[in-house]
C-alpha cells in the first residue's frame, strides 16, 4: 500500500502514523504557528477573583494537535472499554472519554515541570503527559512493557520525569498529595505549580478541606481542578464546587471547550504562583 | 545523653547535612516540640523547614507524602501514633505501596515519627501500640529504638533511607539517660536497619524485646541471674524488617524463648517471632515459646489497673522460669 512508503513527519507513536499520513494524502493541513484568536463558548464564572479574558490565542498547529490528541484519547478509551468487557483488562477500568478537552487544554497551558496528580481515571492524563499507547495498553493488560511493569494496573500510571504523579485508588487522597507537590515546588523555588484533579467523591472528603486550609495558610501554588461525574443531587448539598473553597478563589470553566480549559489553566497557574491556591 | 537529646541532635545533623530534609507536625516549631524533641530547630532552620501544622493529620500527612513524591525528605511528627490513624491511608496507600505500584518510579523518602504505645495515665485512646499495624505492611520499614545510641543511629538511618520509615519512640524513655561513645556522637554515625542488638549475652533462655521493654528485660535478666538462669536479651531495634537470623541463632543456642512487648497480644510482634522460630528452628526448641504482652483490654486509667495492664519485670521473670521448666505453667496449675 502507498501508505507504507510514506514517512510521517508528525511526532507520535506508531499507531498515529497511518492517521497522519492518510490526512496528508487527501488534503494539505496547515502546521503553521500563526496566531488565531478564538472566543470561549461561555464566559467564566468566578468566586473571589476576576475572570480571565474570553479571547484565547491558538494556532493551526495547536488546533491540529488538539484534534489529534483528543481523537486518540477517545479511541483509546473506547478500545479499553471493549477490552474490559472482553475480560482482557482485569479489576477496575475507569474511562475518561468525554473529558478529553480537559486533559488537552491543561497540557497546552503548562510545562512538564509543572506537576499533575489525579485519582484513578488516569489513562488520558497519562497520555497527555507523554505516555505512549503501548505503555498504556500493556499496563492495562498486565504486561511487563506497561508503564508500571504490570504491577500497578489501570489506577496506577505514573510518569515522574514528566511531572505526572499518578494514578491513585483512594478517593480524595490525591488532593493532599497534590498540595504536597505544590509544597515541594515552593520549597525548591522552581516557579512551577501542581494541579490536583478530583471528582464528586473527593469533593466532600475531609482531607481535601484540611489540605486546602494548609495550602491557603502557607500560600502553596496548588490548583484544585474539579470535574463532574456523579449526579449532584445524590451527594452534594452545595453543587457550586468552584465556591466550595470558601476563602480560596474559584473559577467555573466549560470542560467541553479545550480553549476555555487552556485559558483557565494559564490563569490559574499565574494566580497560584502569585497568591496561592485556587 | 538523654533519648530526647539523641533525637534532637540526630534531626539537627541530618537537616544540616541535607537541605531537602524538613520537619512538619503539630507544635514542632514555636512550641519547640510537644515533648521538646524539636527544640531549637525552628530558630536554627527557619519556618520554611520547620513547619507547624493545624490539627489535621490526614491533610498534613498527605502533603508530606506528596512532597516526598517530588523528592523532598519530610520528617512528619505525630504527637502520638494514636493520631496516625487519622492519616493511616496516606502512610499505607500513598507512601508504602507507591514504590511497588509504580515499578520503582516513585520512591518515597519520608519518615513518620512520634511516641508510640503506653504512657502514664493517658487512658485507652492515647496508649495504643502501633508496631504491628505498620509492621504487617510490605513497603514500610518500622523501627523502635530503646537507648540513646539506638535513637541517634536509627533516626539518622531512617532519614537517609529512600523508603518510608515508621519510627516508634516512647514517651517515657525521652528523659532517660544512657552512656554514649564518641563514635555515637559523631555526625556520620548510623545504625543499619533490620539488625537487632544483643544487649546481654546468655545461654539458658532468649528474651526478645523492643523499646521500653528492653529495659525491663535487662532488669529481669539480672534477677534471673541470681537464680542461676543466664538470659540472652535481644533488643529488636527493627520490627520490619525483623532480624530473624539473630533471633533464630540465639534460640538455637539457648533452646528457649520469651517474647516481650507492651502492645496487645493477638497478632503481636511476639506472635510473628514465635512463628518465625517454629518455622526455622523448631527442632531446637526445648520448651514452648512464652509470649508476654499487654493485657487484652483497652488501657485503663486507674494507676493500679494500668500497672496490671502492661508487662512488669516480674512477668518476664516468671515467663523465663516457665520456659526453663523452673515453675509450673498457669494452664497446668488450673
Amino acid at each position: 500500500m502507498a501508505l507504507s512508503h510514506l514517512k510521517s513527519s508528525s511526532s507520535g507513536s506508531n499507531f498515529l502514523k497511518p492517521l497522519a499520513t492518510a490526512f496528508s494524502l487527501r488534503r494539505p493541513i496547515s502546521t503553521s504557528t500563526d496566531p488565531i484568536t478564538v472566543e470561549t463558548s461561555v464566559p467564566f464564572t468566578t468566586h473571589r477573583c476576576d475572570p480571565p479574558s474570553r479571547t484565547v490565542e491558538t494556532s493551526p498547529q495547536e488546533l491540529l494537535s488538539f484534534f489529534r490528541d483528543m481523537a486518540t484519547m477517545r479511541r483509546m478509551e473506547i478500545a479499553a472499554d471493549s477490552l474490559y468487557k472482553a475480560k482482557l483488562i482485569r479489576g477496575f477500568c475507569h474511562l475518561y472519554d468525554g473529558q478529553e478537552a480537559v486533559a488537552v487544554g491543561m497540557e497546552a497551558a503548562i510545562t512538564k515541570k509543572d506537576s499533575i496528580i489525579t485519582a484513578y481515571r488516569d489513562h488520558c492524563t497519562f497520555l497527555g503527559r507523554g505516555g505512549t499507547l503501548l505503555e498504556i495498553f500493556s499496563e492495562l493488560m498486565g504486561r511487563q512493557g506497561g508503564c508500571s511493569s504490570g504491577k500497578g494496573g489501570s489506577m496506577h500510571f505514573y510518569k515522574k520525569k514528566s511531572g505526572f504523579y499518578g494514578g491513585h485508588g483512594i478517593v480524595g487522597a490525591q488532593v493532599p498529595l497534590g498540595c504536597g507537590l505544590a509544597f515541594a515546588h515552593k520549597y525548591n523555588k522552581d516557579d512551577a505549580v501542581a494541579f490536583a484533579l478530583y471528582g464528586d467523591g473527593a469533593a466532600n472528603q475531609g482531607q481535601l478541606f484540611e489540605a486546602l486550609n494548609i495550602s491557603a495558610l502557607w500560600d502553596l501554588p496548588v490548583i484544585l481542578v474539579y470535574g463532574m461525574g456523579t449526579a449532584e443531587w445524590r451527594a452534594a448539598k452545595s453543587p457550586s464546587y468552584y465556591k466550595r473553597g470558601d476563602y480560596v478563589p474559584g473559577l467555573k470553566v466549560d470542560g467541553m471547550d479545550a480553549f476555555a480549559v487552556k485559558q483557565a489553566c494559564k490563569f490559574a497557574k499565574e494566580h497560584a504562583l502569585k497568591s496561592g491556591p485556587i | 545523653m538523654t533519648v530526647r537529646d539523641a533525637l534532637n541532635t540526630a534531626l539537627d545533623e541530618e537537616m544540616s547535612a541535607d537541605p531537602k530534609v524538613f520537619l512538619m507536625g503539630e507544635e514542632v516549631g514555636e512550641y519547640q516540640g510537644a515533648y521538646k524533641i524539636t527544640k531549637g530547630l525552628l530558630d536554627k532552620y527557619g519556618p520554611e523547614r520547620v513547619l507547624d501544622t493545624p490539627i489535621t493529620e490526614a491533610g498534613f500527612t498527605g502533603i508530606g507524602v506528596g512532597a516526598a513524591y517530588h523528592g523532598l525528605k519530610p520528617v512528619i511528627e505525630f504527637m502520638t501514633f494514636n493520631f496516625s490513624m487519622q492519616a493511616i491511608d496516606h502512610i499505607i496507600n500513598s507512601a508504602a505501596k507507591s514504590n511497588y505500584m509504580s515499578a520503582g518510579q516513585m520512591s518515597v523518602p519520608i519518615v513518620f515519627r512520634g511516641p508510640n504505645g503506653a504512657a502514664s495515665g493517658v487512658g485507652a485512646q492515647h496508649s495504643h501500640c502501633y508496631a504491628v499495624w505498620y509492621a504487617s505492611c510490605p513497603g514500610l520499614k518500622v523501627l523502635a529504638p530503646y537507648s540513646s545510641e539506638d535513637a541517634r543511629g536509627l533516626l539518622k538511618a531512617a532519614i537517609r533511607d529512600p523508603d518510608p520509615v515508621v519510627f516508634l519512640e516512647n514517651e517515657l524513655l525521652y528523659g532517660e539517660t544512657f552512656p554514649v561513645s564518641a563514635e555515637v556522637l559523631d555526625s556520620s554515625f548510623c545504625l543499619p536497619i533490620g539488625k537487632a542488638k544483643i544487649e546481654k549475652e546468655g545461654k539458658d533462655v532468649t528474651i526478645t524485646a523492643f523499646s521500653k521493654m528492653v529495659g525491663y528485660a535487662l532488669k529481669a535478666a539480672e534477677i534471673l541471674a541470681k537464680d542461676g538462669i543466664s538470659a540472652e536479651v535481644i533488643n529488636l531495634r527493627s520490627i520490619r524488617p525483623l532480624d530473624r537470623n539473630t533471633i533464630n541463632a540465639s534460640v538455637r543456642k539457648t533452646n528457649r524463648l520469651v517474647t516481650v512487648e507492651e502492645g496487645f497480644p493477638q497478632h503481636g510482634v511476639g506472635a510473628e517471632i514465635c512463628a518465625s522460630v517454629v518455622e526455622e528452628s523448631f527442632g531446637y526448641l526445648d520448651a514452648p515459646v512464652e509470649r508476654i504482652a499487654g493485657a487484652d483490654v483497652p488501657m485503663p486509667y486507674a494507676a493500679n489497673l494500668e500497672r496490671l495492664a502492661v508487662p512488669q519485670v516480674e512477668d518476664i521473670v516468671r515467663a523465663a522460669k516457665r520456659a526453663c521448666y523452673r515453675s509450673v505453667s498457669v494452664a497446668a496449675a488450673a
